[in-house]
């Protein structure tokens, strides 16, 4: 299509107003978290004297490294639980047709759009029971319930796309259901597989209620409850350097995940959402 | 003896499909089905959070109580007010920035990278990020303002319900739009390009084109959009809670609930809460899927 200067000119206002609202509160933490001392209580748009202070005082004054580790476990975990329940279930909702599949499949989507709130007494006292309160397992288990209904559904997606002749070559040669779920389809769903896990992780890096409600101390906490929970000596002493200091660090992996990732991304939220 | 009819190769899929969906299953009765109904047991007990079993059947006192208390009426009016305000911000912006990102230009892939980062991180350290730009001394929203001649003095933002209410949305709407925007992207490039050709023969212009071609056929683009977001925001938590606690001039349905369950404790009176939130839900999902005529579709 042809475009006027003009038109271009629009564009191009729009694309750079839509990039600077987008990136501007990173650049903002960014900027914060290199400014000490009292240089913070003032507003620079660019930091007098860059210092890697904050960003020592995180993990110097909190175990921060601590509560990474447990992000990354229970990030970790809870995609393998996800992926691992969910991969033979695609398998039988995308190429077995049963009665009430459909049904089936809805009621798997509805259990994601649950409030969290409406399971949290019961899930309070079930983590409890199992002896998982204030350790990362019990996350990783309590996450399942917004993971894996997501993985199933778009992992589902794709499973039925699969050309059925793979499937009954297979059955020819005289391959069991699971030697044809673990040595065609695993394979076959590997890049669906690489977009719901990455959605999973980034649900699990990022929750909060649940991993707030479920652990007691640094044992068991993750990032956005330590991030959510750094005070200061009252309100207006928070310090602010060291929060955005955190900040930037836990947007640091998500940012690679995001660039690397773009299109699988998009496609799996697309895949989850837009047939659903 | 009844004969067992010989397993056909559909029967014997059918009885493996079983046994595959077992794990799914069993995960999602146990962190779905046992707690929900585990909630809806105790919401007519007077369980605390010490001892959730021993608690005595009060009938439905839980929620007499509840509908007298005018903190959980001003928590239904905050969450509808945020989920209306976000909701429709979130549309009107991500439609816009949809059209945007659907032009070919160079630097769309990048753009889209871009958009795409508020979508993947916490809500916890956007909330975070918002708050400290919005710091009543402190804050580079009120110095830019003052720049821009816009306000005379600095504003105490989150000090102020109105105000407050203000930067919970903006920080949602800035942290989802990106995922709105890239679900009517991906309604948009599924419009045939020809229907455009055809309204242009027809002599039609571009706002003619939006107005007839485009959005009819982003309707059910928007109406997933709608549902997916509307139940997102009527079970808002994480932005609430990091940016005005449990303050009860900006909390929210969930806010209040997980108030009453954890932080007083009262494990029977929270849990009708949450059961109160939890049909609120599920109206709302009924209502928009059936007023927009969603139309479901199994894979």
């Amino acid at each position: 299509m042809r475009r006027s200067p003009l038109g271009w000119l629009g564009l191009y206002a729009a694309v750079a107003l839509i990039a600077v609202v987008a990136l501007f509160p990173f650049y903002w933490a960014v900027v914060s978290s290199l400014e000490q001392g009292s240089a913070l209580f003032a507003v620079h748009y660019w930091p007098p004297a860059p210092a890697w202070d904050n960003y020592r005082a995180v993990f110097a004054e909190q175990d921060f490294g601590r509560n990474i580790l447990n992000s990354t476990l229970v990030a970790g975990a809870t995609v393998l639980l996800a992926l691992g329940a969910a991969v033979p279930a695609a398998y039988a909702l995308g190429r077995v047709r049963f009665r009430g599949r459909g049904a089936l499949l809805f009621t798997i989507l509805g259990v994601s759009m649950f409030p969290q709130i409406a399971v949290l007494s019961g899930l309070f006292e079930l983590i409890r029971a199992l002896g998982l309160y204030n350790r990362w397992p019990g996350l990783a288990l309590s996450y399942t319930l917004f993971t894996l209904p997501f993985t199933v559904w778009v992992l589902t997606v794709f499973t039925a796309q699969i050309p059925r002749e793979l499937e009954e070559a297979a059955l020819v040669d005289g391959a069991s259901p699971l030697g044809i779920v673990w040595r065609i389809f695993v394979p076959l769903l590997g890049p669906a597989m690489v977009t719901s896990g990455l959605l999973a992780f980034i649900a699990a890096w990022n929750e909060f209620l649940f991993a707030l409600t479920f652990t007691l101390n640094n044992d068991a906490r993750t990032v956005p409850v330590a991030i959510a929970l750094i005070t200061g000596a009252s309100q207006y002493e928070l310090p602010w350097g060291r929060v955005m200091a955190a900040s930037v660090i836990v947007t640091l992996p998500l940012v690679g995940l995001v660039l690397l990732f773009q299109r699988r991304i998009v496609s799996g939220l697309t895949a989850g959402a837009v047939k659903g | 003896m009844r004969r067992r009819r010989p397993l056909t190769l559909h029967r014997h899929r059918v009885r493996t499909a079983r046994w595959l969906l077992l794990p799914t299953l069993g995960l999602l009765a146990a962190v779905a089905a046992w707690p929900l109904a585990r909630t809806a047991g105790l919401a007519f007990t007077d369980a605390t959070l010490g001892s959730p079993a021993s608690g005595r059947w009060v009938g439905l006192y839980n929620f007499a109580a509840l509908a007298a208390d005018p903190a959980w009426w001003e928590a239904v009016v905050n969450t509808l007010r945020f989920a209306a305000l976000s909701v429709s911000l979130e549309l009107g912006l991500g439609l816009g920035v949809a059209l945007v990102l659907r032009r070919a230009f160079p630097g769309n892939s990048v753009l889209r990278a871009v958009v795409l980062l508020p979508w993947a991180i916490p809500n916890v350290v956007s909330a975070r990020m918002w708050a400290w730009m919005a710091h009543d001394v402190y804050g580079v929203l009120n110095d830019l303002l003052l720049r821009a001649h816009l306000i005379a003095q600095p504003v105490p933002w989150l000090a102020d319900a109105g105000t407050a209410l203000a930067v919970i949305v903006t920080a949602d709407v800035w942290k989802t739009t990106p995922f709105v925007a890239l679900l009517l992207l991906a309604g948009l490039q599924a419009i045939p390009a020809g229907l455009y050709e055809a309204a242009r023969v027809d002599g039609a212009g571009p706002w003619r084109c939006f107005r007839h071609v485009t959005l009819p056929l982003l309707r059910p683009a928007i109406a997933v959009a709608l549902v997916f977001r509307l139940l997102d925001a009527l079970r808002v938590f994480d932005v609430v809670y990091v940016l005005t606690g449990s303050s009860h001039t900006t909390a929210t349905v969930s806010v209040y609930a997980r108030q009453q369950l954890i932080d007083f404790q009262d494990f029977g009176y929270g849990s009708a809460a949450s059961l109160a939130i939890f049909l609120l839900v599920a109206m709302g999902a009924v209502a928009v899927i059936t007023g927009l005529r969603v139309r479901l579709e199994a894979p």
